[in-house]
């Protein structure tokens, strides 16, 4: 092992620390242990902060954001495959806001490489940049990380839990160690007595960690095999509290209204109206926007409707098409990366045919189904929050600073997250329940925004433009010229979480174009950030989602131009590069039947995008039903190395690829008069049972390196349909909504 | 002004006004939380309960005109007595963020007591109106056939 793979294993495992009750050891060191969370009571032992076991029962921490991909579950599953426990003896609860749960894979995707071809030095050294997430206490749901995150270290801290309590039923039995087995979160003497992990919980506690070797992928037992999700009961009774089902006694229901005109402030504000009307306790002034504090949601929302405001003007240009100008003005400034440059992107070879095209895509908002809120209590000297948040220990810190409290003396409950994709990375719901929660001190106050406040304050998806050149050459791609630009995410999130935009290339904006596995000699990716007061933010597969479309779009165009089959020319690009890659793309031809031709009505689209470490081929179906284009069938294929739960990573694969379809089709948050036009899913519609294409998923084990699985489904799903749409149509779809150029079945 | 209301058998008197939609009566009145808040303009299925048997987007019914007995999906099943359609979602694993999913299975139940083995294209027409942002539609449908299946065997 190389010595930074020694200091960063070390560093993950080394040391101890007592606590009243108990002991917390293991697996979230960097170099010095940041306090255990969890404060075990009398009787109970924490092993480390994912396992608490006392008397009554044993409870494993999945600090992850539980938002529907069923993270909570295969969290559970790897702690609990070395722990020798089944799911069903266990409760499984997210974790308090503690930086103890940073997220080390997320901070390792920060390394300017390309991703796939990483070799295991560099993967070491993203391993020990990683340590950056603690340091910048990162507990976060996102960047398709968690996975990568948990899977050695929970089974690490499984493993590690179990010779601890067997090593506390040895000393009590008069045996060694290694007579003992376990199971069934039992430990089992050679004679066949039986210890319960419960009973022997106390006296493991006063035992110094044992570490042990994991277990080989062929013993295991809940690993790479479908499991029932633990949330799923609750989800299908009613009875999984989301952040707006939070109920506490003698809450208040409130709801708020903010500038249409994002970050503008107020002006005046006349409630007079309001202050009389039925159920209405209490109006809050927050000095950008108005809250109404009622007995019933519904009322307060009533109540906004009836507040005179005068509002500030938008510190963006007030219109789509000035914002359009302004990205594109970003292409005549220096670029701010050039993240991969192989040879000559300039040069022109002879006699090679030329293309160049521009695609544009707008900005998007997240439209959770759940709306944004947070409850909150604040006593003066303390507030409590709930809400369904992905990143705990930024909200917690954001939301003391609302109301000036120390980081300590807020308290983060996390709830079931009703959506994320993203969007409950932002704290801006959980400052302004902090708020009003301050102006009603004593009093519990639920904060929820109505569709159209959620709707029109977005952290959007940024809208992009990118221009394209290329080069094919006897029925090959030798050059790939891409630019994009557009606002960065990056920058807009690092001001809002530290007040600085960051500095150096923004990876996160070209990631989709630059590090596409396609051997193509010349090949340049650039990124032009444009400035604009206008927040955006992390929106499912983040820069993946808009770069994704171009590039495969593009490459779709110079497939044509060879007069080449687009699947076969991209398998001749892939193979030489990644056989991964290549890999997915031969399996949707399989899976398709893919022959190149289409019958008269039916056209047949594929793209390929590799994010998040995670290679996806889609193979889109549409057919021209009475003149409406259906999306009829697709068929996807994943490649993310090692595939816990199955089952569960199909529904990540054709979800991402729903987002991306309803994006793809009807998505657009467009401006006038500084204030966002779209108001309500009537405006902002989706895929629907009826507009759903029949799918297939396959999930291939061919790489390496273990990739995502929650975000990578959605970067190739809208050029895989435009590329479908144009072998239908003969038309080449540039932008985005399709709806505007396209009649699409509704 | 106080307004009867039968509710999974059981009766509430609640003293709000007319105009509160039967959405905000149910979960800010009762507490029964299982019926969500996804449009508030009938585009999005969230808030769908049955009144007398029939599905009804709860955020378009004012409290002064529920006509019948409300059903929630709290009076479906519980965690201890699932219904059948709630069987069958869970062995399909339906659920991903799982917000939608009580409009969703509200929605099918009134189907299946109307259409006991509905066609993809029926399923397609009732469930046009139930938005999934996650996308489970191809396990929303199956989990509509294998309920079907398990009521006729029941
Ligand atoms: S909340 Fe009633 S249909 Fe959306
Ligand atoms: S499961 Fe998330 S919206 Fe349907």
């Amino acid at each position: 092992m190389s010595r930074v793979g020694k200091i960063a294993r070390r560093s993950f495992l080394i040391g101890s620390a007592a606590l009243v009750g108990g002991v917390a050891f293991g697996a979230w060191y960097v170099g010095r242990p940041a306090p255990n969370p969890l404060k075990p009571g009398q009787g109970e032992a924490a092993f480390n902060p994912f396992v608490m076991i006392s008397k009554d029962q044993i409870t494993l921490i999945a600090p992850r954001a539980e938002m529907g991909q069923g993270v909570s579950t295969t969290w559970a599953s790897l702690i609990a495959e070395e722990l020798d426990v089944d799911l069903d003896q266990v409760t499984v609860l997210h974790g308090p806001a503690a930086k103890a749960y940073y997220n080390s894979a997320l901070m390792g995707e920060v390394l300017p490489d390309k991703g796939y071809d990483r070799s295991n030095f560099q993967h070491k050294l993203g391993d020990v940049l990683g340590h950056v997430g603690k340091v910048f206490d990162m507990q976060l749901t996102g960047g398709s990380s968690s996975m990568k995150d948990g899977y050695t270290r929970m089974r690490e801290a499984g493993a590690s839990a179990r010779e601890t309590l067997k090593e506390a039923a040895a000393r009590q039995l008069g045996v060694k160690r290694n007579q003992l087995k376990t199971e069934r979160a039992q430990v089992i003497a050679p004679n066949g007595t039986k210890l319960s992990y419960r009973d022997l919980a106390v006296a493991a506690a006063d035992i110094e960690p044992i570490e042990a070797a994991l277990k080989p992928r062929s013993e295991w037992r809940l690993l790479g095999k479908d499991q029932p999700r633990v949330d799923m009961v609750g989800k299908v009774t009613g009875t999984s509290e989301f952040g707006i089902d939070v109920r506490l006694p003698g809450m208040k229901f409130a709801s708020v209204r903010m500038n249409p005109r994002l970050g503008g402030g107020m002006k005046h504000l006349d409630a007079s109206d309001a202050q009389s009307m039925p159920g209405v306790e209490k109006i809050v002034d927050l000095g950008d926007g108005v809250a109404v504090v009622a007995n019933n949601t519904w009322l307060a929302v009533q109540a906004l409707d009836a507040i005179e405001v005068e509002w500030g003007d938008a510190p963006y240009p007030p219109e789509s098409v000035a914002m359009f100008d302004a990205i594109r003005a970003a292409f005549e400034a220096e670029p701010n990366s050039t993240l991969r440059d192989d040879g000559d992107a300039d040069a022109v070879p002879a006699g090679a045919t030329l293309l160049e095209a521009e695609y544009e895509v707008p900005y998007l908002s997240h439209a959770t189904m759940e709306p944004m809120n947070a409850t909150a209590l604040y006593t003066g000297d303390r507030l409590q929050i709930w809400a369904g948040n992905q990143a705990p220990t930024f909200f917690q810190s954001k939301c003391a600073e609302a109301v000036g409290l120390e980081t300590e003396a807020v308290e983060v409950n996390v709830t079931y997250l009703g959506g994320g994709y993203g969007r409950r990375l932002e704290f801006d719901y959980g400052v302004i329940a902090s708020k009003v929660a301050k102006a009603m001190q004593g009093t519990p106050v639920q904060v929820t925004w109505s569709r159209e406040e959620d709707m029109a304050h977005g952290m959007f998806r940024p809208g992009a433009v990118a221009r394209f050149k290329g080069a094919v050459q006897d029925g090959k791609a030798v050059t790939l010229d891409s630019r994009i630009a557009a606002q960065s995410v990056t920058q807009s999130m690092m001001m809002r979480l530290i007040g600085s935009p960051g500095a150096g290339p923004d990876k996160v904006h070209v990631e989709g174009a630059f590090n596409q596995p396609y051997a193509i000699p010349n090949y340049r990716t650039r990124g032009y950030l444009a400035q604009m007061d206008l927040p955006v933010g992390s929106w499912r597969s983040v820069g993946n989602s808009f770069n994704g479309f171009f590039t495969e779009s593009f490459i779709d165009e110079m497939a044509i131009a060879a007069g080449r089959d687009p699947l076969e020319f991209r398998l001749e690009l892939t193979e030489p590069e990644w056989a991964p890659a290549a890999n997915v793309l031969k399996q949707v031809r399989e899976m398709s039947g893919w022959t190149g031709k289409t019958p008269e009505g039916v056209g047949r689209g594929v793209a390929m995008s590799y994010s998040f470490g995670t290679p996806v081929a889609e193979v889109i179906e549409v057919v021209d039903e009475d003149g409406s284009i259906r999306i009829a069938r697709a068929w996807i294929a994943a490649d993310m190395g090692l595939v816990l739960d199955r089952r569960n990573t199909e529904a990540q694969m054709f979800g991402g690829m729903a987002f991306g379809l309803s994006a793809a089709c009807f998505g657009e948050i467009t401006f006038a008069d500084g204030m966002v036009e779209q108001m309500n899913f009537p405006d902002y519609d989706s895929v629907r049972m009826h507009t759903m294409p029949k799918t297939e998923v396959a999930l291939l084990e061919t790489q390496e390196h273990m990739g995502g699985a929650g975000e990578p489904g959605t970067p190739p799903a809208a050029a895989a349909l435009a590329n479908a749409i144009f072998d239908l149509t003969g038309q080449r779809p540039r932008r985005l909504p399709l709806m505007h150029d396209f009649d699409l079945l509704i | 002004m106080s307004t009867t209301l039968k509710v999974n058998g059981k009766t509430h008197a609640v003293d709000l006004p007319d105009d509160v939609p039967l959405l905000w009566v149910l979960r800010d009145e009762i507490g029964l939380t299982g019926t969500k808040f996804g449009c508030g303009v009938a585009s999005c299925g969230a808030c769908t309960v049955h009144i007398d048997g029939e599905a009804v987007r709860s955020c378009q019914v004012p409290l002064s005109d529920v006509w019948g007995d409300v059903t929630t999906i709290e009076g479906v099943g519980t965690p201890d007595a699932l219904a059948a359609i709630q069987q069958a979602w869970i062995k399909n694993q339906v659920a991903q963020c799982g917000y939608c999913q009580s409009g969703q299975i509200m929605q099918a139940a009134s189907l299946l007591a109307e259409n006991p083995t509905p066609t993809d294209a029926e399923i397609d027409d009732a469930m046009q109106g139930n938005l999934c942002r996650c996308g489970t539609y191809p396990r929303i449908r199956a989990a509509i056939h294998d309920a079907a299946t398990l009521m006729q065997e029941a």
